[in-house]
């Protein structure tokens, strides 16, 4: 791959995240394609933590926090002012959890996407609410534990399809990406950075606190999550399809059995989440197909 | 009406004078004042307002980005994200989206955002009511915005230019309060400020805490509970302090236009005996109320409360310092207590005299001078803390 692995920091060292934390990870990846004019805009989660208690601060960009549900609204306001005064070269981008994304601040970001808004949205997904002790959220596969779906009851529903989601809303740029896999994040986020309307960046971050998990494991699990087909690394611009990694299909159960949160699952609910995954790859191969982009897949 | 000390600027042509609603009038208010950003979001009655503004911007009478958001909410937080970003932003709200804003506009407030938002005040549901009163604005009371009641579209329109000006010398949002439909869509003659005139009156916003990649920072972070403690009592204070914002545009804004303002207005108080206090539009009925009153021999006057947060307490001390009796007309009201006004007011006053609950209108129950005056005469045989309802 062409792209070369930025030794440029935007992020301290010293950050409150949990060890081991995808989302501190994939920010610090993430960071390193953009410019210190960035302006990041943060709605409560873990990353409002994340980023220090005042006088400290883990970004060395201008940052902003907000409530729960308006990030992309502020975000809006920012891009109109730095529009207003003339400052276009300045990128907006706000850093949101699954619970903004998928639930309280879905409106807003739907919202944003509809008026293609000139930012980037980046949804760290770690797949339920994690900063206030994890509970479920719309982000959480079937099957997972929660504190909120104890056992036995356990996350009956399928994940939302967020990307799904964004893509009908039309716009510009959608990818998702995992710090597991550096070198496909950067690229996606450098281009995301040339575009301009609404960018859409999902990025898988492990939680080895909520997925119940050892710290060291991070990379490794989101790494399983890639190759087993759980999260496709995928790209859509300007409507068009592309993979931008293929799996090897590993077996799921690799992926399931690296996390407590899944170890009270039964052949059922295994069943049911291979199905769930199934017919997202056939509804993802149908998209690339259309896009004249279908990989050749082995499994 | 035309304002006594504005005749003279009048008759030389330096005024134009024209027939504008209450939002009409709160909407050119904001155009000469030239925020950058605009975001709206409709609700009755306050939608004239950003309806205007939006013919503004499409006609090029105002360069602004206007923001057409999914709700009240976002609207607010678009306003606030420019204002952070060092812009004047404006945006205009009523009722339930006011309920909607209401984390958003804590957050304003502690972000010491100068944030101005016009509010055509309406009812709450349920049941659903879309008519005239305060209960929107006042059970926003402890968000830490200020407040003041408009009682004529021109005061609608100078208090909007005002609060820029209050706001962005304290950093302290601001929320203009018209009644609804009473004002908002009533047409009245309005004296208009020109974009030079305000010129002299409004420098542009220069906000200390807006976002910058010279000197990067991070607004909000997580205070430590010391810290966060003195940020609230330097809000607190800072309030109290904005009183002499106030005072202070009043007179600056008597100097340019001709119209003077004050914290709190008074009607034949000199030898009151008994004493109305409302605010808004209602003022105006009360006043004509007042007058008829006096003719049947009433030692009867009115006090108007204009600036509701921060507090005029030493005007209002001053305007009620000798009068026997209050009778608060309430049009918001705190259940299981008493009007918010009342509450208020009682509390101002120390003991001096007693006030009076009379909850004279929820969701446009018409006030006509013969419902005040029942309201006086039957106030007269009951006790302070006996809540009288019109």
């Amino acid at each position: 791959m062409e792209l070369k692995y930025p030794i440029v920091e935007h992020m301290e060292p010293g950050h409150l995240a949990c060890a081991g934390c995808g989302a501190a990870l994939a920010m610090r990846l993430a960071l390193k394609v953009m410019d210190e004019k960035t302006r990041v805009v943060i709605p409560a989660s873990c990353w409002s933590i994340i980023a220090g208690r005042h006088p400290d601060a883990t970004l060395k960009l201008p940052l902003i926090h907000t409530p729960f549900a308006v990030a992309p609204s502020v975000a809006t306001g920012i891009r109109a002012a730095l529009e207003r005064l003339g400052q276009r070269d300045v990128t907006v981008m706000v850093w949101a959890g699954d619970g903004s994304s998928y639930d309280i601040g879905f409106g807003a970001l739907s919202a944003a996407a509809e008026r293609n808004e000139d930012f980037i949205y980046v949804c760290y997904d770690n797949e339920a609410y994690m900063n206030t002790g994890v509970q479920r959220s719309s982000a959480t596969p079937p099957g997972a534990w929660t504190t909120t779906t104890p056992y036995p009851t356990l996350k009956v529903e399928r994940k939302k399809d967020l990307v799904g989601a964004l893509v009908a809303h039309g716009i510009p740029y959608i990818a998702t990406a995992s710090p597991s896999y550096p070198q496909d994040l950067l690229t996606k986020f450098r281009k995301a950075c040339g575009i301009k309307g609404f960018r859409f960046i999902l990025v898988l971050c492990p939680c080895p606190t909520g997925w119940r998990m050892e710290e060291s494991k991070t990379v490794q699990v989101g790494r399983l999550a890639v190759e087993s087909g759980v999260f496709p690394l995928i790209e859509i611009l300007d409507g068009r399809w592309r993979l931008t990694h293929e799996p090897s299909w590993i077996p799921i159960e690799e992926y399931l059995g690296a996390q407590g949160r899944f170890a009270a699952m039964g052949e059922g609910e295994k069943a049911a989440f291979k199905q769930w995954v199934q017919e997202r790859w056939e509804s993802i191969l149908e998209r690339l197909d259309a896009s004249g982009s279908s990989p050749v897949l082995s499994g | 009406m035309i304002w006594a000390g504005s005749k003279d600027l009048l008759n030389r042509g330096v005024l134009v004078r024209t027939v504008l609603t209450g939002a009409e009038a709160v909407a050119h208010g904001v155009k000469v004042c030239q925020p950058q950003v605009v975001a709206a979001y409709p609700i009755t009655p306050q939608t004239h307002i950003i309806e205007k503004l939006a013919e503004y911007v499409a006609k090029g009478e105002l360069e602004a980005k206007y923001i057409r958001v999914e709700s009240e909410m976002s609207a607010l937080a678009v306003v606030a994200g420019a204002v952070a970003q060092g812009v004047r932003a404006f945006t205009a709200t009523s009722s339930q989206g006011l309920l909607f804003m209401h984390e958003m506009m804590h957050w304003v407030a502690g972000g010491r955002l100068p944030v101005v938002m016009a509010v055509a005040n309406r009812a709450v549901g349920a049941p659903w009511n879309i008519w005239c009163d305060q209960q929107d604005m006042l059970s926003q009371r402890d968000t830490g915005w200020m407040q003041v009641f408009a009682s004529s579209a021109q005061e609608a329109m100078d208090l909007t230019v005002m609060a820029f000006k209050v706001a962005e010398g304290s950093c302290l949002p601001v929320m203009v309060a018209l009644d609804g439909f009473v004002l908002s869509h009533t047409a009245e003659p309005v004296e208009l400020v020109e974009p030079q005139e305000v010129e002299a009156f409004l420098p542009p916003l220069d906000f200390p805490l807006r976002l910058s990649h010279h000197d990067p920072f991070t607004l909000w972070p997580v205070l430590e509970p010391g810290l966060y403690h003195r940020e609230r009592r330097d809000l607190f204070k800072d309030h109290a302090r904005a009183l002499e914002g106030w005072a202070a545009a009043f007179e600056r804004w008597g100097e340019v236009t001709g119209r003077s303002y004050r914290p709190v207005d008074g009607y034949r108080l000199e030898d009151a005996s008994v004493v109305f206090l409302t605010s808004g539009a209602l003022a105006g009925t009360v006043r004509y109320t007042v007058d008829v009153l006096r003719s049947d021999g009433e030692r009867v006057g009115l006090v108007n409360l204009r600036l509701f947060r921060p507090f005029p307490y030493d005007h209002l001390r001053e305007s009620l310092a000798s009068v026997e009796r209050v009778l608060v007309l309430d049009r918001a009201i705190s259940y299981g207590a008493e009007g918010i006004f009342s509450q208020e007011v009682r509390s101002a006053l120390g003991g001096i005299c007693p006030v009076q609950c009379c909850v004279a209108s929820m969701g446009g129950r018409e006030v006509t001078p013969e419902v005040i005056e029942d309201l006086y005469h039957r106030s007269s045989i009951v006790s302070e803390g006996v809540v009288l309802w019109s």
